[in-house]
């Protein structure tokens, strides 16, 4: 069995952590350059423009893009012939965020209780979620969320009834909702079936694809491509302040659910959509 | 797009000439407040004690920084959603505070104190924090260190960019914006 060691993952989540805050990824650069060409409202192009020249900074300078450094979150595939040593991978993935958010000078926003609200000072712990899967690699995906964007995310169990027109308004209902809140342009994931918490994660999963990349379903690519047209009719524009540029995507991931319900999860990216991979 | 200039802390006239939508480049002090120190302001005054600022006159950022790396002023200082503030907000107006810097929609008591108290809430870009950062010279913690990022800090700035968002007359940019650029289906 193929061996990964407590230290490797550690290093892996420490430089994830610093590489997403400070390097914005060319797919959202070029999503930005493309709604500049779209962009009619003066406001909302010198908007765009900052937003660019923020990321350009942000990585010459290697600092932060965000103040709002995000919550650590994980989606693992661990292949099932992967044999990790040394010690657990929860531990690891912790330690390197306190290495990655201490090293980097990124900002420490957990608190360990949702009630009490202590920071916990280094911004453990991560959300991780672990999929198995085949093979011997483990691969390890890390986005920085934001909670501005976070905060404006809905979910609802939709009647079967409701069907594909009842899914599109809740999730177009949802972006007008969130407006200038979430720090549009934004990316809408989207969770479709399964259980309550299922659509959760799906909606989740689905921010971690990288801007520009389609559902592989043609069916599901469409329906991304027209909630696409729709969003960017709303009005709402880069920052909230009026523009074609609401959207800079929609994505889209469905899975079986039952005969009675029909869950849908909206997750609200902001514009900084930071997500790095690693294959260990 | 022509672009306004203004000094802070400053008299009521020159809050008055700003307009919704206006681009403003803002210099001057600043003083940084969020949840946890917007808390503690209104338990001191519901305590019956002294704030430890004057805000006649003043501008609040809402904002949290990143830690600053060695050799900088401060981190990376983009703003945080302002609607979070909104319940403390109306006292603080009353008391003479007489802009806010964030990011977000205000809800009506807001709007309402705003136009009462004649005072502007201005949007930063929310996640430019980087480039917001250049426009910010120094930046000394003045109470609250405890809160750490989120303690109160007064910052010097210089042409800190800016939209109107919502102004002295009623006006609101992320309205108005909506309006303007939406396609009705029909």
């Amino acid at each position: 069995m193929r061996e990964v060691s407590y230290q490797q993952i550690v290093s892996a989540v420490k430089d994830m952590c610093i590489q997403a805050n400070y390097n914005l990824g060319d797919d959202t650069l070029k999503a930005f350059r493309e709604a500049l060409k779209q962009e009619e409202s003066e406001t909302g192009k010198d908007v765009l423009n900052q937003l660019i020249e923020n990321a350009q900074i942000a990585s010459s300078e290697q600092v932060p893009m965000c103040q709002d450094t995000g919550m650590a979150v994980f989606i693992v595939e661990l292949g099932q012939d992967c044999h990790i040593t040394g010690g657990s991978l929860y531990d690891a993935i912790n330690q390197g965020i306190r290495e990655g958010y201490g090293d980097g000078y990124l900002r420490q926003s957990v608190v360990k209780d949702p009630l009490d609200r202590k920071n916990t000072g280094d911004n453990t712990p991560g959300v991780v979620h672990i999929e198995l899967v085949e093979g011997d690699r483990c691969t390890i995906h890390m986005a920085a969320k934001g909670f501005g964007s976070e905060n404006m995310s809905r979910l609802q169990m939709l009647k079967p009834a409701d069907g594909l027109e009842g899914v599109k308004q809740f999730i177009l209902e949802t972006v007008k909702l969130a407006g200038p809140n979430a720090c549009p342009p934004m990316v809408v994931g989207v969770g479709i079936g399964g259980t309550f918490e299922k659509a959760a994660y799906l909606a989740k999963k689905s921010l971690f694809r990288e801007v520009g990349e389609r559902n592989p379903r043609p069916d599901l690519a469409e329906l991304e491509q027209d909630l696409i047209e729709q969003i960017n009719k709303l009005g709402i524009g880069p920052q909230g302040m009026g523009g074609r540029t609401t959207a800079l995507d929609v994505h889209i991931e469905t899975f079986a659910t039952h005969i009675a319900g029909l869950p849908v999860a909206v997750n609200i990216n902001c514009h900084a959509t930071r997500h790095k991979t690693a294959v260990l | 797009m022509s672009v306004k200039e203004i000094r802070v802390p400053g008299d009521e006239q020159q809050f008055l000439q700003l307009k919704s939508g206006d681009r403003v480049l803002i210099t001057g002090t600043l003083y940084t407040a969020r949840d946890a120190a917007h808390k503690r302001m209104i338990e001191t005054l519901e305590a019956g004690g002294e704030l430890p600022i004057s805000l006649d006159g003043q501008v609040i950022y809402y904002v949290g920084p990143t830690p600053a790396k060695p050799g900088r002023v401060i981190g990376s200082a983009g703003p945080t959603t302002s609607g979070r503030m909104d319940k403390y907000t109306p006292r603080l107006l009353e008391l003479g505070l007489k802009g806010m810097i964030g990011k977000g929609r205000r809800n009506q008591d807001v709007r309402d104190a705003i136009v009462k108290h004649k005072a502007v809430y201005f949007a930063a870009v929310g996640g430019a924090a980087a480039l917001i950062a250049r426009s910010i010279k120094s930046s000394e913690v003045i109470a609250y260190e405890d809160l750490g990022t989120e303690a109160i800090h007064r910052l010097q700035v210089e042409k800190f960019p800016a939209i109107v968002v919502n102004d002295a007359y009623g006006g609101d940019l992320y309205e108005q914006g909506e309006r303007q650029y939406r396609i009705d289906e029909s």
